[in-house]
């Protein structure tokens, strides 16, 4: 019945359309929306920065130069110097590599756990779904930022517990979207197909519902990666985690917000501009990502 | 026909651009509806009926527009209106009535308020009159107790009578035309013979014109004047309803003819000359595939179905405050989805399941393939009583793989993650013997081949497959295992009928050669007929009657059963 309701080019319906490979499919969801590009150009310019930034930079960012302390923009230093003279576009690169280990961690960590979490609640309903369910709005029920602050502060001060409050924060925004995306495939024709073909109910979860919410998931992966950065950048800001003098943004941003009223504007913005580059281009991914995960899409 | 026609539609091309260029869905058709005329527009789907519809009232997506043409409705050009003109013109002029009524409604909205706001849109009535026009509006379509059902939402009212509040919003206007896209499709044969009726006697008192999309040459034939065939999205035929069913011109009409389960036919008749099954002959022969059916002789008891109940709780009543407080009575009288049945299938037998929505045919299927667990009753399978095995724990036992079905919906039934190949090989692997990545793929080309699909296509994912391809997916991942019992849950409701015709000859064919019994779920009396031995007639979750297909459809014993068969419209024999 829905094959005639939708409105659609009569050909494509009769002749199945043709299988199409990654990568043009990639090439075309770029074509179809050249935001997208800019944002995987973004991306792999962090990456980049991530991988390779310490090697690359000019200046080794711990160095510091008090003869040179607090000179702005200029040709040898393109950001200027901080107060003990180092180098802020060395800083800025090389920080990427620590703000964006602590992202990718804590996001890879709630992806498995929260997104599990979720699944298994939203596919066998009963007890578990309650569990996970008070779980979350346990977390919810606090100002995340607090909440984060508090963790850090009780487990102790280091980047692997900024990893684990961010985690934490996130835990709730993971389960509620794979427990939503699994309860309304449970009863799915496909799901009710495979348990005929003698599937146990795990097997049809981590086979039939697991990569069937991907696509979602993947999207969002990466609007939380945006604020997993935001929030260890804030975290250090305000003195937790990540110790002076490791470059981190956080970090810059806080030493350089003293100086901003004598008129030494770049110590904070450049790293500030990091940052919200950053968050932008992770928020900008999360539709291209969608496009590119989703086989539906690929037609 | 003297009178200038009141719709008149010249060689109106509607284009669509996607992802591969430009494509035409309605290549230059011509159409012209006269004032008081009923025109059936019929076509399967991509035929580009719908389309022309929504060209015809400007609702078309964002991807489509009209390249060339001219529309003119009553003196106005339709194509050049401005966006206000048509917003004026649509409800008040010319109105739609949508497949999905439910859709069609504001579910959290009065039917009665719903009818108020299209009256005082199109100021047929001020807020004063309007509570007594929208009830008037309701009593015309032959809603009993309007006063009542104007409180009603949506939820709360059948499918039926939705339509008929959609009819009511449809008409509130007196408009000139009326456009029914699939008006009755996933409505009851008695449902729809109600709001056919109700369509065409309304429309007839107020002199308006029709323009009936369907898919249903029966349909079409009983309720229009006359009838135009598109196929691909062109004309291809256009002629008085009686002439086009004694005297098809087009070959498109005569296959989609051949194609309509009717009365006196056979399987075999539904195929257009020449058409073969399968694309390979089998080693087995062609035992069932040639002449008539020749009806296995029907050996013991496969399956024997005892007294069988579903039982499931109604929600407590009481006021909102009492259900949130959990004070709410639970209801005493819990509901009987399936109410004390009992049939048997013998081997080699197709039996059908035949009842409307609601009568329990579904939740029998589900209980007979162990995915739900009975209230009550005993299902003997080769003498087991298999409805003592939890559901949940049916996937290990050893029947699992000889119970099968296939899904009404190909697409919702396939992951949109596995190819065609890894769902047909998913039985085997969880429960077959064949080991090793070749020996998997060779019997997977074989059971696609024996389903008649291009063994090319299995590495294929479902959405890019047509719906009849799918079907077949389904039902060879249905018969990896060689299941002794395959339930078929209206397998080819959402198929074209000439698809449809193909696919049931497949499962005939298939059924002869690998001896299995099916039991056939389905609205649809006229494919019983072709394709089952015996018939269970089911309503309210009992058996009204059961008997072998010709006792049953022939000569029937029960009122109800009468009622169904003669709800079906038939084209002119």
């Amino acid at each position: 019945m829905n094959e005639m309701s939708k409105i659609e080019p009569a050909p494509l319906r009769f002749e199945a359309p043709p299988a199409t490979s990654l990568l043009a499919h990639a090439r075309h969801i770029v074509a179809e929306n050249p935001v997208t590009g800019f944002a995987f150009a973004l991306f792999a310019l962090i990456v980049l920065a991530a991988l390779l930034g310490p090697s690359l930079v000019p200046y080794d960012p711990l160095a510091s130069n008090t003869s040179a302390a607090l000179q702005g923009p200029s040709a040898s230093h393109w950001f200027g110097t901080d107060q003990l003279g180092r180098d802020i576009f060395s800083r800025v690169v090389a920080a990427t590599r620590l703000d964006f280990s602590i992202a990718v961690t804590s996001v890879a960590l709630v992806f498995v756990l929260g997104g599990l979490a979720g699944v298994t609640a939203g596919f066998f309903g009963g007890w578990v779904d309650t569990l996970v369910g008070r779980i979350a709005d346990t977390i919810m029920a606090f100002p995340l930022f607090v909440l984060a602050m508090g963790i850090v502060a009780a487990l102790g001060n280091s980047v692997t517990n900024i990893v684990i409050a961010t985690a934490i924060i996130n835990f709730p925004l993971y389960a509620r979207v794979a427990r939503a995306e699994a309860n309304i495939r449970r009863e799915a024709g496909f799901v009710q197909a495979a348990r005929l073909s003698g599937n146990s109910e795990w097997r049809l979860l981590l086979t039939q519902i697991v990569p069937n919410i991907m696509p979602i998931m993947a999207v969002q992966m990466s609007l939380t990666m945006g604020y997993a950065i935001l929030n260890a950048a804030g975290l250090s800001f305000i003195g937790l985690g990540v110790r002076p003098p490791t470059p981190e943004w956080g970090i810059m941003v806080a030493e350089g917000a003293s100086f901003i009223v004598s008129g030494e504007w770049w110590v904070a913005l450049f790293p500030g501009l990091a940052l919200m580059t950053a968050v932008f281009c992770f928020n900008l991914l999360g539709d291209g990502v969608r496009d590119l995960v989703d086989p539906q899409r690929r037609n | 026909m003297s009178a200038p026609p009141l719709l008149d539609v010249r060689k109106l091309t509607v284009e669509f651009a996607t992802r591969r260029g430009t494509v035409q869905a309605v290549k230059a058709i011509d159409l012209s509806v006269g004032k008081g005329e009923t025109v059936a527009v019929v076509g399967e789907s991509g035929s580009g009926k719908s389309v022309t519809s929504y060209a015809m009232v400007r609702i078309l997506d964002r991807a489509g527009r009209i390249a060339d043409g001219s529309i003119s409705f009553s003196g106005v050009d339709l194509v050049a209106a401005s966006e206000a003109q048509m917003r004026d013109l649509r409800g008040r002029e010319i109105s739609m009535i949508f497949q999905n009524p439910r859709a069609a409604l504001n579910p959290i909205r009065k039917v009665g308020r719903q009818i108020e706001d299209v009256l005082v849109q199109h100021v047929q009535a001020t807020r004063a009159t309007a509570r007594e026009k929208a009830i008037e509006a309701l009593e015309k379509v032959r809603i009993a107790r309007p006063e009542e059902r104007y409180d009603a939402y949506p939820f709360e009212l059948s499918g039926g009578m939705c339509q008929r509040v959609v009819i009511a919003l449809a008409l509130a206007c007196q408009p000139q035309l009326l456009i029914a896209d699939e008006p009755t499709t996933g409505l009851d044969v008695t449902t729809q013979k109600a709001v056919m009726d109700l369509i065409v006697e309304l429309t007839r008192e107020r002199g308006m014109s029709t323009i009936l999309i369907t898919h249903d040459l029966g349909l079409a034939a009983a309720y229009s004047d006359r009838v135009v065939v598109m196929e691909k999205g062109r004309v291809v035929e256009t002629a008085g309803a009686l002439d086009i069913f004694r005297d098809p011109q087009h070959p498109y009409t005569r296959k989609l003819m051949k194609a309509t389960p009717r009365l006196g036919m056979s399987l075999q008749d539904l195929l257009p000359d020449g058409r073969e099954v399968r694309e390979r002959p089998s080693p087995e022969g062609e035992a069932g595939a040639a002449g008539s059916p020749a009806r296995s002789p029907l050996g013991p008891p496969l399956l024997v179905v005892e007294n069988l109940v579903k039982e499931y709780p109604r929600p407590p009543k009481g006021s909102l405050l009492a259900r949130l407080t959990g004070k709410a009575e639970p209801e005493a009288q819990p509901f009987r989805a399936v109410d004390g049945i009992g049939f048997e299938v013998r081997r080699g037998e197709t039996l059908g399941l035949v009842g409307e929505s609601g009568c329990g045919k579904s939740t029998t299927s589900m209980m007979l393939n162990r995915l739900l667990d009975p209230t009550a009753g005993r299902i003997l399978f080769d003498g087991q009583d298999i409805g003592a095995i939890p559901a949940k724990g049916f996937a290990a036992s050893p029947f699992r793989q000889r119970i099968q079905m296939v899904f009404q919906d190909p697409t919702d039934s396939l992951n949109p993650r596995f190819t065609a190949e890894r769902a047909i090989a998913d039985p085997i692997l969880r429960m077959g013997k064949i080991r090793g990545r070749a020996a998997l793929r060779a019997r997977c080309e074989e059971l696609a081949r024996s389903v008649g699909l291009p063994t090319e296509l299995i590495d294929r994912f479902p959405h890019q497959l047509s719906g009849g391809q799918k079907a077949r997916v389904g039902i060879a991942r249905a018969i990896a295992l060689d299941p002794d019992l395959v339930i078929l849950d209206e397998p080819t409701a959402a198929l074209d009928v000439s698809v449809q015709a193909v696919v049931l000859n497949l499962l005939d064919e298939l059924k002869q050669r690998l001896g299995m019994s099916y039991i056939f779920v389905s609205h649809d009396l006229n494919v019983v007929r072709l394709l089952c031995d015996r018939v269970v007639v089911m309503r309210s979750g009992r058996i009204v009657e059961q008997g072998t297909a010709e006792e049953v459809l022939g000569d029937p014993k029960a009122a109800y059963t009468r009622e169904l068969l003669s709800a079906i419209p038939h084209p002119p024999a």
